[in-house]
């Protein structure tokens, strides 16, 4: 396994440099990708000539960096896993995390394979390519950011960003066998980022390790006057939470998240987590979480609604695909759109559509935003009680590709551990805590999740690693 | 949802979809089960629970007035499906008549 920290520690010994890394990632690209499926295009040449200026003395100095291809980089493809963006659309500018990774002296290396604009948990809702699981290649990689996860999970990269609006960075990271965090909603700039549920979506990092999370996390935190949603608040040294002391902590676990549907494999992997914070001091206290059901369907009200009205900008006429067999504007609009979306986009637009429509208005998105301050109360009144909730990542084990086509529900529903901390705008991490046997001879990595108070992001990385340590 | 085939299609037309009466048909049967599990919403009491359009804190965020550089027309037109005169060419919006 090759890390960012390693190699960092590996380019300023001088062990390695910059183009020889570079090199070497794509080589194993080259040996992998067609395999795995996790990038959509390479920045070779290009990587290959910022590795060759790369300035070490920058904290990702010469070190190459995957983008999900959904976060927008100054001439690149950005083609959010869809048809309607394959081509007729370069990136005209950089986002705020892709300049922050630029200026810190990170390499763009290629861009990783997604669910159509990131909507959906298998990376098979793409429509340019499949992603696999490199544990099982019979497997979902999870997703959205499946190929963000499948990249690092298969070390073609060091690290990736993914974006995560309802699970889509801990989910893959969880069915990977990797590290993937969703920081606090605010934390880091969505400038760039092609919006799908604006008051859901954050950008978060895929690493091998704890560490590494950290360190990402330093480099694209902070506030951006181009995000009007992005916080004004200062930005903890996270390097401080790694190794830090769990004693004394009070860490709850909702019997929600340990019931029914779970599977007994995985329940006894994230217990044996939960004991190795307890005999490192730390208490473990049951708590309730009663609106965590509730919560999908929250979720599958508006992140769809706010989807519908995100995704009407394209529509043909400024960037991307156009239809041919149009016969005026409005025909433009309809051709262009249902030529250029899969079947989910088209699924989430049309409930979303009809969620905001008038006369459904109320007893959807209305009552769906009043269960969502709910939510946030439920989490508020759980963090007087405890300083972090640890939960599964998922319910069960990362399914066969392909055999969730008819039944786009059944999916939805197993995003039930990650969507309350995007509806109230937690930091949460998933991390590897052991590996499951898939009943046909591989092996399957099991994640456990860490969710603490809003803009407590050092405290997700402190107790994600103490679990990693011990 | 829309419990016949034409209020489906209304919702399309709304979202500015073409959908083939296949497509329709798909949709309206995997539709059906999602609106009964978000229908489940109904039986919380959210009585004078105020909604929640926002995970944080931020209202009303102000900048100062000044000019900033933006993209270019050359980088604009580069993305167009079609141009001309410096301008996004789009089929024709207002009839003669």
């Amino acid at each position: 396994m090759t890390t960012l920290s390693q190699a960092r520690a590996a380019l300023q010994s001088g062990e390695t440099d910059s183009p020889s890394l570079v090199a070497d990632l794509v080589a194993r690209m080259e040996a992998k990708n067609e395999s795995i499926g996790a990038l959509l295009s390479f920045n070779t040449e290009q990587a290959l000539a910022d590795a060759a200026n790369a300035d070490l003395s920058k904290p990702l100095g010469g070190i190459p960096i995957v983008l999900k291809d959904n976060i927008n980089a100054l001439g690149q493809p950005c083609t959010c896993g869809s048809r309607f963006l394959e081509s007729g659309y370069t990136a005209p500018y950089d986002a705020t995390v892709t300049r922050k990774l630029r200026e810190a002296g990170a390499i763009l290396l290629g861009r990783a394979n997604m669910d159509e604009f990131a909507m959906g948990s298998a990376t098979e809702n793409s429509a340019l390519g499949k992603t696999v699981n490199p544990h099982d290649p019979s497997r979902i990689p999870g997703g959205s950011s499946g190929g963000s996860a499948a990249v690092v999970a298969s070390e073609m990269a060091l690290a990736s960003l993914g974006s995560d609006t309802g699970g889509s960075i801990r989910q893959p990271a969880a069915f990977c066998g990797i590290v993937g965090m969703k920081p606090s909603y605010g934390r880091v700039s969505r400038y760039g980022l092609v919006a799908f549920a604006s008051s859901l979506d954050q950008i978060g990092p895929l690493t091998h390790t704890v560490e590494d999370a950290a360190t990402l996390l330093q480099i694209i935190s902070g506030h951006d006057p181009l995000d009007s949603t992005s916080l004004d608040e200062p930005v903890p040294d996270f390097s401080e939470s790694l190794g830090k002391s769990v004693k004394g902590l009070r860490i709850g676990l909702p019997k929600q998240y340990f019931a029914e549907g779970l599977d007994p494999e995985i329940e006894k992997l994230v217990r044996a987590a939960a004991a190795r914070l307890e005999e490192q001091g730390a208490e473990l206290v049951d708590i309730d979480l009663p609106l965590t059901d509730a919560a999908v369907a929250t979720y599958y009200i508006l992140a769809p609604a706010e989807a519908s009205s995100n995704l009407s900008r394209f529509d043909g006429i400024r960037y991307g695909r156009r239809s041919e067999n149009a016969t005026d504007i409005i025909d433009t609009y309809r051709k262009s759109r249902e030529e250029g979306f899969g079947p989910e986009v088209k699924r989430r637009i049309l409930l979303g559509t009809y969620v905001l429509s008038s006369g459904y208005y109320d007893a959807y998105y209305t009552r769906a935003q009043k269960v969502r301050t709910l939510i946030q109360q439920e989490f508020a009144s759980a963090f007087a009680q405890v300083d972090a909730i640890l939960t599964p990542t998922t319910p069960s084990p990362p399914r066969k590709i392909g055999v969730a086509d008819e039944d786009p529900l059944q999916d939805y529903l197993a995003d039930v551990y990650t969507i309350s901390a995007n509806l109230a705008g937690l930091p949460a991490i998933s991390l590897p805590c052991g590996e499951m046997d898939s009943g046909d001879g591989t092996r399957l990595p099991v994640g456990v999740q860490i969710m603490a108070p809003h803009l407590r992001d050092d405290l997700v990385l402190q107790i994600a690693s103490a679990i990693e340590q011990s | 949802m829309p419990d016949n085939e034409l209020a489906l299609k209304r919702i399309a037309e709304l979202a500015r979809l073409d959908l083939t009466d296949e497509e329709l048909a798909t949709f309206e049967s995997q539709l059906t089960p999602i609106l009964k599990h978000i229908d489940t919403l109904s039986a919380i009491d959210v009585d004078g629970v105020e909604p929640t359009a926002h995970p944080t804190p931020v209202y009303d965020v102000m900048r100062a007035d000044t000019t900033r550089p933006g993209l270019s027309t050359a980088a604009v037109l580069q993305n167009a499906p079609e141009s001309a005169q410096d301008q996004i060419r789009v089929p024709k919006v207002v009839d003669a008549s």
